[in-house]
């Protein structure tokens, strides 16, 4: 096969790393089709759906859109949706920090990925890995058994970290030239820097993934709930990432909207869960998740009277389409306290 | 020619959904397609209007061009090569 063009599948966050693989093996000759995974935890979407804009007012951009348009290389985006619910849930190798499982999260894309070589002819894979860079994944052994359980070892090849790891297929059989390859490790990313400046790269900040499972807020609500629920359904999983999360003293759970964005994003879900606002419809909007006995409705009235424009107001319940109205007066934020729901460490931003 | 007046064989509404779900949802669509069948995507994203055209840059459809309307944005995609 030798002069024959080599061809390899990349997947693409569209963070630096992911970007600078691609370069790398271009480069060399190699021909690259980029894979973008949509798992349904993806930080644009969430911020497009709660209206959240960059600070110039426009919408965030897609990372990986982005960086295939300036890699100029074909973009396909793959939708692991409906499976990744499973792993979210139940990961065969556990969490990270977070409710992260990027193992099995690694190995989920990585088989797709080798589905989508097999089909379409490609020769192997690239990834932006960087050896150690990430705790829970990307050590020697991780990446060993990431590979191992997606059925494609010595055809992964991390051009980053290449020169540690051990020889793949690609640099054995001279598709690639292994000296060209480079030896990053760590956290660090200053030589990543240095590469994008080189290539002329404008890449999206910030890096950490474009993943928000490994946000510690929304670790916490995914744990509270499950401690408190026994069970975790698609909606929880996207509302934990949306307003304010109270947890009543009757195990009912409120949410929250914090913002306009939020307050339309919350309505979409009318029709599964009980909700209250203001009944002049001037501030937020919250849904309730649970039956609150009827002694509990004046402390949802009063926390409705709270987040909006903090006066006494008339509040409309709904539950199961029945009507309830009720006075809110603004309860003492030093009482809502007991009932919100978060990661410790962020208590000082007040969310 | 005015995108208005152009004709799509296909009409699919992607509205409340939000990055990447609008392109997740022409790509599933686009591989029942066939070669020179045009598509209408109605989306509210606003990032869309970003994105759709970059989607075809980079899958090498063809982006025939969009209109807004109470809101919404409809796009014109014409598939002029083979999605696998």
């Amino acid at each position: 096969m030798e002069g024959n063009k080599r061809r390899a599948l990349a997947l693409l966050s569209g963070g630096l790393d992911s970007s600078l693989a691609i370069k790398l093996v271009q480069e060399q000759g190699i021909e690259v089709k980029a894979l973008h995974f949509y798992t349904g935890f993806c930080i644009t979407e969430f911020k497009r759906r709660t209206g959240q804009t960059k600070e110039d007012g426009t919408p965030y951009v897609n990372p990986a859109l982005k960086a295939a348009a300036q890699l100029q290389v074909p973009l396909e985006i793959v939708d692991i949706s409906d499976e990744y619910y499973h792993i979210v849930i139940n990961p065969k190798y556990g969490y990270g920090r977070n409710v992260n499982p990027c193992i099995d999260c690694r190995i989920m894309m990585l088989r797709k990925a080798k589905e989508i070589m097999e089909k379409e002819g490609y020769d192997f894979i690239v990834t932006g890995e960087v050896l150690y860079q990430r705790s829970m994944s990307q050590t020697p052994q991780k990446l060993r058994l990431i590979e191992k359980e997606a059925g494609l070892e010595g055809l992964i090849l991390r051009p980053l970290s290449a020169k540690l790891l051990p020889p793949t297929i690609p640099e054995k059989e001279g598709w690639v030239d292994r000296s060209k390859l480079l030896g990053i490790k760590g956290r660090g990313r200053k030589v990543q820097i240095k590469l994008a400046e080189k290539y002329g790269l404008d890449y999206e900040q910030p890096a950490g993934g474009c993943c928000y499972l490994t946000d510690e807020t929304y670790a916490a609500r995914f744990k509270e709930a499950y401690a408190v629920e026994g069970i975790i359904t698609r909606d929880d999983l996207i509302l934990f990432a949306v307003g304010r999360h109270l947890r009543l003293p009757s195990g009912t759970k409120l949410i929250i909207a914090r913002n306009e964005g939020e307050v339309n994003f919350l309505k979409g879900f009318r029709n599964k869960f009980g909700y209250a606002y203001r009944k002049d419809g001037k501030g937020t909007f919250a849904l309730i998740k649970g039956e609150p006995p009827e002694e509990e409705l004046k402390l949802i009235a009063d926390l409705i009277a709270r987040y909006s424009k903090k006066e006494p107001a008339r509040v409309v319940i709904n539950l199961k389409g029945k009507e309830i109205e009720l006075l809110g007066t603004p309860i003492e934020d030093q009482l809502i306290d007991q009932f919100k729901i978060y990661a410790r460490k962020e208590a000082s931003h007040g969310r | 020619m005015d995108v208005k007046n152009i004709k799509a064989d296909i009409v699919h509404d992607v509205t409340g959904t939000f990055c990447p779900v609008p392109l997740v949802e022409l790509t599933a669509k686009m591989k029942q397609m066939e070669i020179g069948q045009i598509i209408e995507l109605i989306a509210d994203d606003p990032g869309s209007i970003e994105d759709v055209p970059a989607w075809c840059k980079s899958t090498g459809q063809e982006f025939l061009g969009m209109f807004e309307e109470d809101g919404e944005y409809h796009f014109f995609v014409k598939k002029v090569r083979e999605m696998k």
